[in-house]
C-alpha cells in the first residue's frame, strides 16, 4: 500500500465528527450548569467556582475544549474551501432542496455564526474571567462584598437588551447546526444502524432543539428577572 | 409536444462552453429524454449544424453511461431511474429544459454533455477487485458458506453502476456514495475480507488524488442515486476505514 502523508477525506471527516460529539457532550454539561442559576443561585455559584478553579477542569479539559473549538472552527473552514474548489464550474439551474435540507447545506453558514457568537461570548465571560484569575491572580471567585460573583456577574450580563438579542439568535443557529450536526456525527464515525439510527435521529432533534431553547430561557429568565 | 431546450454546447476541453438555445416540436410523451435529443440530433444533422454530444450505451439502465443535469436534477425530475430510463411524460408541452453535464473538477467536460469519468475506474483499479488464483484450482465460491443477510446487502450495494450521479448532484462533488459502495460490495462477503484493508484505504488515497470533496452528509447522493444505493454504505466505509487505519500491519 502507498504511504501517504496527512489525512484522507474520511479521515478528516471522522475528526470533524469526534470533534463535533465532543462539543456536544461538553454543551449538555454548560447547559446543566447554566440552568442552575434559575433553580438553584446558591449552587450556581459553588459550582462555578469549582469549574473555574479545579485545577484539572483549569489546565487539562479547558486547553482539550478550547481546541476541539479551534480545531472544528479550523477543520470546518478547510474542508468548505475544498468542496468549493470540487466544483470549478457551477450548475446554470440547480435543485438541491429536492435531494436535502437546508440544515445539511448550509453548516458552514450556521458554523460561522455559532462562532462569531462565541467570540461575544469569549469577551464577555472567558476573557474577563481569565483576566481576574491569572492576571490580576484573584482566585477567591468573591466580590469586594465577600460574596460569590458568578451570580451576579452572569446577571450583569444578561441585563443588557440587545445583547440578550444576540444570544437569542445565536443559539437558533446553533439549533439549525445540531440539528443536521448531531446525526451526521454518527453516520461520519461509521454507525448507522438499521434498529438504532432512527432513534439516533429522533435523539438528535430533541437535543438540537431542547438545549439551545433552554439557553435562549435562561438568558431571558435573567433578562426578565431584572427588568420586571 | 413542444418544447425549448437550453443545452451547454462546449466544442472541447479547452473551450469556454455556453447554453444554447433549441426548440424541438412534436415529441411524444412515450419518448425517452434521449430519444428526444435523438430528434433534435437528427434535426441538428439536417440543417447542417454538430450534433449535441451526450453519452449513453444500455439505454435501458444498466451500464451507467448516460449522464445529464437536467432541469437542477441529476437524472431529471424522477426517481430512480436513469435519463435513458427517463420519460418525457414527466414534461409538459411548452417547458423550457436545461440541460447540463455533470459538473464536479474530478469529472472534466470532453465535449458538450460529455463527461471524464474515468476517475472512478482508477478508484475501482486501486482496490475495487478480489484476488484470485485461475490457475484451474479455484474454490468453488458455492463452498464458501455466506450469511444470507450478507449476501443481500452486498448484492445491494453491487447494483451501483458508476454512473456518477452521486457526485453531480452533491454539494461537495464528494464520490463517497460510489467509493462506500465498491468498498462494500467487497467488504461484506469472505472473499473480499482477505484484502479488506488494503482495498479502503487505496481506494480513498485515490478518491481524494482525482479532487473530489468531502462529504457533509447532506444525503442528497442517495436521494438521486438511480439505483437506490443507501447511505449505510458510506458509514460501512467510514467503518472499514476506521479499522483499517487502526490495524496494523
Ligand atoms: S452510487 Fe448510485 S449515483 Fe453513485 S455512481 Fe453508483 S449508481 Fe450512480
Ligand atoms: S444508457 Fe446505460 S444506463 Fe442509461
Amino acid at each position: 500500500m502507498s504511504k501517504r502523508k496527512g489525512t484522507t477525506s474520511v479521515g478528516r471527516k471522522i475528526l470533524m465528527a469526534l470533534s463535533g460529539l465532543f462539543l456536544i457532550v461538553f454543551l449538555l454539561q454548560h447547559c446543566a450548569i447554566n440552568f442552575l442559576s434559575v433553580i438553584a443561585p446558591d449552587m450556581f455559584n459553588e459550582v462555578s467556582h469549582f469549574m473555574g478553579t479545579n485545577p484539572l477542569i483549569q489546565y487539562a479539559l479547558q486547553p482539550v475544549l478550547a481546541f476541539g473549538v479551534f480545531f472544528h472552527l479550523i477543520m470546518g473552514m478547510y474542508l468548505e474551501r475544498q468542496n468549493r474548489n470540487a466544483r470549478p464550474i457551477k450548475y446554470a439551474v440547480n435543485k438541491p432542496a429536492t435531494n436535502s435540507n437546508w440544515m445539511s447545506r448550509n453548516m458552514i453558514i450556521t458554523g460561522i455564526m455559532v462562532m462569531l457568537f462565541m467570540a461575544l461570548h469569549f469577551a464577555d465571560f472567558w476573557i474577563p474571567e481569565l483576566k481576574t484569575k491569572f492576571i490580576d491572580g484573584d482566585m477567591t471567585g468573591m466580590n469586594a462584598a465577600g460574596e460569590f460573583r458568578y451570580m451576579e456577574e452572569m446577571a450583569h450580563e444578561f441585563s443588557n437588551g440587545i445583547r440578550v438579542a444576540i444570544y437569542v439568535v445565536a443559539f437558533v443557529f446553533l439549533s439549525l447546526h445540531l440539528l443536521h450536526g448531531f446525526q451526521s456525527a454518527f453516520q461520519s464515525v461509521g454507525f448507522n444502524h438499521n434498529k438504532f439510527t432512527p432513534t439516533l435521529k429522533k435523539l438528535g432533534t430533541i437535543y438540537a432543539i431542547v438545549i439551545p431553547a433552554l439557553f435562549i430561557f435562561i438568558a431571558l429568565f435573567h433578562f426578565f428577572n431584572q427588568h420586571a | 409536444m413542444n418544447l425549448t431546450l437550453k443545452i451547454w454546447r462546449q466544442k472541447d476541453s479547452k473551450d469556454k462552453g455556453q447554453m444554447v438555445t433549441y426548440n424541438v416540436t412534436d415529441i411524444s410523451e412515450h419518448m425517452s429524454f434521449l430519444e428526444m435529443l435523438d430528434v433534435l440530433n437528427e434535426q441538428l444533422v439536417n440543417t447542417g449544424e454538430e450534433p449535441v454530444a451526450f453519452d449513453h450505451d444500455c439505454r435501458e439502465g444498466i451500464c451507467g453511461m448516460c449522464s445529464l443535469y437536467i432541469n437542477g436534477e441529476a437524472h431529471g425530475p424522477d426517481r430512480g431511474v436513469t435519463t435513458c430510463q427517463l420519460h418525457m411524460r414527466m414534461f409538459n408541452d411548452g417547458d423550457t429544459i436545461f440541460i447540463e453535464p455533470f459538473r464536479a473538477k474530478a469529472f472534466p467536460v470532453i465535449k458538450d454533455l460529455v463527461v471524464d469519468r474515468t476517475a472512478f475506474d482508477r478508484i475501482q483499479q486501486a482496490g475495487g477487485y478480489i484476488s484470485v488464483n485461475t490457475s484451474g484450482n479455484t474454490q468453488d465460491a458455492n463452498a464458501i458458506p455466506i450469511r444470507k443477510a450478507n449476501a443481500d446487502l452486498a448484492m445491494d450495494a453491487a447494483e451501483c453502476i458508476g454512473c456518477g450521479a452521486c457526485v453531480a448532484t452533491c454539494k461537495n462533488s464528494s464520490a463517497m456514495l460510489f467509493v462506500g459502495a465498491k468498498v462494500s460490495q467487497y467488504a461484506l462477503l469472505p472473499q473480499g475480507r482477505v484484502e479488506a484493508k488494503d482495498r479502503v484505504l487505496n481506494m480513498v488515497n485515490q478518491m481524494d488524488k482525482e479532487g473530489f470533496g468531502n462529504c457533509t452528509n447532506t444525503g442528497a447522493c442517495e436521494v438521486e442515486c438511480p439505483k437506490g444505493i443507501s447511505l449505510t454504505n458510506i458509514a460501512r466505509m467510514n467503518r472499514e476505514y476506521l479499522s483499517a487505519s487502526v490495524k496494523e500491519d
